[in-house]
């Protein structure tokens, strides 16, 4: 068997790369020029490899500067560009543009139930305040500090292993219609980090964050809409967490 | 990564005012708005239920008078529409029971809605038979 070795031109490679035209509808707010918010759409020549992060940026570098958004590693890990791409909350950086229809304009707006700053960016502070009050770390007796590392069986691991994915990136809470009209609500992405707490074994704080979530405003607002589990771009169960939260508040109360 | 070719090919951006768009939650939030709204339908008959029936103890023949009004084609149609916001409230509320209560519940939670749909039509279609051939027939 003879083999040939064809030396390959690598600008064929990157033309083999489909090209298509796009149109993003962008959702704006620039608080200094208007006081309302309002839709601006520019059409732009994407490749098939092209997320729709690429398209904000080309929009941003080439087009107008004046686009704001976040976006930190722009690998769907830090959690930074969750924003709402068609109608619901995804990750800019986790969206193919040859995913979605292209013969439509592609619409984008920022996250609701959280004040909105400028075009994408809103305020994350109610957020992260929820994010805190369930305590978001180890709680163990000190008085009994081991010498050597906290051993766990795979078994209790795997009991919060889905709730420890979570990268703080709002989708969840941002997607829930009690959220929206009640922001005093924890949200879904608080009631995961307390999840993944409260039924980690090693931790000795499951009762406080129990209480903390038996509140008025804590898991008993949840209306099951699965829009959370949904939106979640680490495809967290999120619905079935906060079910068993609620299932370990009412345990602990009988 | 694109190529930064086309800034001037571009046509210019477009502006136009209007609000946001809705957000397209699926199954979960609509069986969500759906139980909301029968809701407060089932809440509002109630009122008026309570006042309509507290008449018998003004005066009964005030209260035979303003049942007497229900007796028509259009309240039927009305009394049907009532009967259908029961019954989907009713199955989809044992749903929200087991999505919160039952071990699969939330895997299964749009199997549970297709089956609260199957039951609602078979219970509705049944009773609106029914009812509209003892409003018409009699």
């Amino acid at each position: 068997m003879t083999t040939t070795f064809e030396p390959t031109s690598t600008t064929d490679d990157a033309g083999a790369v489909d090209s298509f035209t796009v149109t993003m509808q962008v959702r704006r707010y620039q608080p200094e020029f208007h006081e309302e918010g309002y839709w601006e759409s520019w059409t732009v020549e994407m490749h098939g490899t092209d997320r729709v992060l690429d398209a904000l940026h080309k929009i941003k570098w080439e087009l107008d500067g004046s686009l704001t958004f976040r976006r930190s590693c722009a690998h769907g890990i830090c959690g930074s560009d969750a924003m709402r791409i068609n109608g619901v909350n995804r990750l800019a950086c986790k969206v193919l543009l040859k995913d979605l229809d292209t013969s439509k304009p592609i619409t984008v707006e920022a996250i609701k139930g959280l004040p909105v700053e400028k075009d994408m960016i809103v305020d994350m502070e109610p957020f992260f305040q929820s994010y805190r009050e369930i305590m978001p770390f180890l709680i163990a007796d000190e008085s009994q500090e081991p010498t050597r590392e906290r051993l766990q069986s795979a078994e209790a691991r795997e009991a919060f292993d889905d709730t420890t994915k979570c990268i703080l990136c709002a989708a969840c809470t941002s997607s829930c219609p009690v959220f929206w009209t009640d922001g005093q609500y924890f949200g879904p992405a608080a009631i995961v980090n307390a999840h993944r707490f409260i039924f980690d074994d090693r931790d000795e704080g499951g009762d406080m964050r129990l209480e903390v979530l038996n509140d008025k405003e804590g898991v008993w607002r949840c209306r099951t809409t699965f829009n959370c589990t949904d939106a979640c771009p680490r495809g967290i169960q999120v619905t079935k967490a906060i079910a068993e939260v609620k299932q370990a508040i009412l345990a602990r109360n009988i | 990564m694109s190529t930064a070719t086309t800034a001037q090919q571009s046509p210019p951006a477009q502006k136009k005012s209007g609000r946001g768009t809705l957000y397209r939650g699926k199954e979960g939030m609509w069986s969500w708005v759906g139980h909301r709204i029968t809701g407060v339908v089932i809440f509002l008959f109630l009122l008026v239920h309570v006042l309509d029936t507290a008449l018998v103890r003004v005066s009964p023949e005030a209260y035979d008078a303003v049942i007497g009004t229900y007796k028509n084609w259009y309240m039927a149609l009305g009394e049907s529409g009532l009967v259908a916001a029961v019954i989907y409230h009713a199955f989809n509320g044992i749903r929200i029971v087991l999505v919160d209560f039952w071990k699969k519940g939330t895997k299964y939670h749009k199997h549970m809605l297709w089956a609260v749909m199957i039951a609602w039509v078979v219970v509705f279609g049944a009773f609106f038979v029914r009812h509209m051939m003892l409003v018409l027939g009699g």
